[in-house]
């Protein structure tokens, strides 16, 4: 018998029953609720008379349409002033208060961006299967766990019924060897990832990230790269367990103690590839050759080394890569040929699902030590991912480095990455943005975003455009 | 859930690869609590030279007229023609709600999006995947005839031009199933209960500590 994926162990551990048409039925032990994807899911469920399978696997928290400004946040709910926003918080603390389901609420300790949250709470654990209504869920791949977005219907699927109809994907093993440059973060190796396979490079696989650079990277470097699988086209990221795992898991407040804790931790050991397993696709890079990414365009992969230039409209293979270009290039307002550090920035946003952890906080205080944003950048928003980010990184003084460079500390919440509260672009302006998507409009209407590492990021603020922050770094370039 | 058997209606399109579940529902509207009434606001920004806004009237709303869904010729098409890896990015089911309020029953496109592809069939909308070769003959002979229709057919997975071309789709027999019944999912695996019990007794024993930890 051949050897199985880390996915294969994952999969067959959840399955409650395969079924003669092709689909199985799969168990799931953690499920993630927020604000925006759960309103019709429990509207449903009451509408049919049902109730949840389970309480104890649900964990929510409002996070996509909260103001991160201080003094909005300050009155909780009733005082959002967004009145339709306000609405489905409401709506959010009410279902959770109904059914009885643990909610970390908009100020309290704990309450963060939904996968920042759960993994810093313990609440999802190794060998899990985990989901959530948002297409980010991959992040909890991280930890080994089976984790993927799902849509409303089946959150209210999994409500009901604590497990998904689904059909088993195919495997793909994305392996970065050698070892990163200075300057090169997790945020430069996915993007340059997504670069080589393409935004629908991995549709219908599951990612398993192997290789050096990947067990040399911390765990919350691994979740930015499991984060972003979604932006290569796949549902899925994982990282195999290994002691860093286990060592992240230790004393969170969901996770086991004692002598529960050693016999779940010898069963997560067990959570990695075989080495004789076999997988559908495989891609490989090297550490060494990745630069800091930036993308110039619409899509994720639309992304170059900083030293680069816009690619031109001569280069491209055939006219559908001449159309498609000629409509990023019209929409971000850029050249073909531009140097990329040509590029100014109107504001800046660190932050996100991807980059707004602990580490990505350190990062980019790094570098805005000393330094200050330039006059030329309208606003530069630090939004820490959660209650307990926000609290450290404030432990640690890097919320008066922020301040003190002239750049808004905020409180916990998606912010930016979405604009669906008052966080966002007008017409026109360039971000330097440490999120996960540059499709038109996102980070508000007519907005450009160029998407980057947190100290990318902070370079460009202080800068007032795209620049190597290797040269910030005193590196010769 | 809506049943799908057969279609016959007028053709619309979307002739860019890559569109987005951004574009074709923006964010601002992702803040109703409802399932229904996304389809003025889809591909708000594609369409409408203002910013739309959620419970907003948009039938005063100034148009962009040379976006094709917006050309009189397309007035009450059901079936969207499209390019490849359709409504990638978000998960939000509010992107096929939004394409399903606006009145398409089916799309037809070389390949879409995972999340995306499997919530169209949690709304009764038939995502057909053709080859980019037979997508392409359907948007050349959309371009030549003014109120172009095509037949899809779900039992016999073909899509059906006036021209002659039979065009076979392929699709998981568990999707099309419940598609053709219009079947209640979450019905269906209630009963298997027992079978979801049994699974988390042996877990429990194997895995305790999945069990029990959040309260």
């Amino acid at each position: 018998m051949t050897g199985r994926t880390l996915y294969d162990k994952l999969w067959d551990s959840h399955l409650v029953k395969q079924n003669t048409d092709g689909s199985s039925l799969i168990y799931i032990d953690r499920h993630v609720l927020h604000e925006v994807t759960s309103p019709q899911a429990f509207e449903g469920l009451r509408l049919a008379g049902r109730r949840p399978w389970r309480l104890d696997t649900n964990i929510a928290t409002p996070d996509h349409n909260i103001s991160t400004d201080k003094s909005e946040r300050a009155a909780g709910v009733a005082g959002m002033v967004d009145e339709v926003s306000r609405i489905q918080v409401q709506t959010l603390d009410d279902n959770c208060d109904f059914y009885g389901i643990k909610e970390f609420k908009i100020n309290e300790m704990g309450q963060g961006i939904v996968h920042v949250m759960g993994p810093e709470l313990g609440a999802t654990m190794p060998g899990m299967t985990v989901v959530c209504g948002d297409s980010h869920t991959a992040t909890h791949g991280a930890l080994a766990c089976l984790a993927h977005g799902i849509g409303t219907s089946e959150v209210e699927h999994v409500l009901a019924t604590q497990c998904l109809v689904a059909k088993k994907m195919k495997n793909m093993r994305v392996t970065v060897n050698g070892q990163l440059g200075t300057g090169v973060t997790p945020k430069d190796v996915v993007l340059a990832i997504i670069g080589k396979i393409g935004t629908a490079g991995g549709n219908e696989h599951a990612i398993e990230f192997a290789g050096s650079v990947f067990r040399d990277m911390s765990i919350e470097g691994r979740m930015t790269v499991c984060n972003m699988a979604i932006e290569a086209g796949a549902r899925v990221g994982m990282v195999a367990v290994d002691q860093k795992t286990i060592d992240y898991c230790e004393g969170r407040q969901f996770v086991p103690k004692g002598e529960m804790f050693q016999r779940a931790a010898s069963y997560w050991q067990t959570l990695v590839s075989d080495a004789d397993a076999v997988f559908d696709t495989e891609v490989v890079l090297h550490g060494d050759e990745i630069a800091p990414q930036v993308t110039w365009g619409t899509s994720p992969e639309m992304v170059a080394p900083v030293t680069a230039s816009v690619p031109t409209l001569a280069e491209q293979p055939s006219e559908e890569k001449r159309k498609g270009l000629a409509r990023a290039l019209e929409y971000m307002g850029l050249e073909g040929g531009q140097s990329i550090q040509s590029i100014a920035v109107d504001r800046v946003f660190i932050g996100s699902c991807t980059n707004s952890r602990i580490e990505d906080m350190r990062a980019a205080a790094a570098v805005a030590k000393g330094r200050s944003v330039a006059s030329t950048v309208k606003q530069v928003l630090v939004v820490p991912g959660s209650q307990m980010v926000k609290a450290q990184a404030e432990a640690e003084g890097l919320h008066e480095i922020f301040i003190a460079a002239g750049m808004d500390w905020r409180e916990p919440g998606c912010s930016m990455c979405l604009a669906m509260n008052a966080d966002k672009l007008g017409a026109g302006e360039h971000c330097a943005s440490t999120s996960n998507r540059n499709f038109e409009g996102r980070q508000g209407n007519g907005g450009r975003t160029h998407l980057m590492s947190p100290a990318m990021a902070a370079a460009a603020a202080v800068a007032g455009h795209i620049v190597d922050v290797r040269t910030l770094m005193g590196e010769n370039h | 859930m809506k049943a799908f058997t057969v279609h016959r209606g007028l053709v619309g399109p979307m002739d860019r690869a890559n569109v987005d579940t951004d574009m074709i529902i923006p964010k601002q509207f992702l803040k109703s609590i409802k399932r229904s009434g996304f389809g003025p606001n889809l591909f708000d920004e594609l369409r409408y030279h203002d910013e739309g806004q959620p419970g907003a009237d948009c039938s005063q709303r100034p148009i962009k007229a040379d976006f094709p869904l917006n050309l009189p010729r397309y007035q009450g098409a059901s079936i969207l023609l499209a390019r490849k890896n359709f409504g990638c990015g978000s998960s939000r089911e509010h992107a096929p709600w939004a394409l399903e309020d606006y009145g398409f029953n089916a799309l037809i496109a070389p390949s879409y999006a995972d999340i995306f592809y499997n919530n169209c069939f949690k709304n009764g909308l038939l995502p057909v995947n053709l080859s980019e070769e037979q997508v392409e003959t359907l948007f050349q002979e959309m371009a030549e005839k003014e109120g172009y229709q095509l037949s899809i057919d779900l039992p016999s997975q073909t899509v059906t031009t006036d021209s002659g071309h039979v065009f076979h789709f392929e699709l998981d027999e568990f999707r099309k199933e419940c598609l053709l019944n219009g079947l209640d999912e979450i019905g269906l695996t209630l009963k298997e209960a027992d079978a979801i019990k049994q699974y988390e007794t042996q877990r429990a024993q194997q895995h305790p500590w999945v069990f029990g930890a959040i309260k």
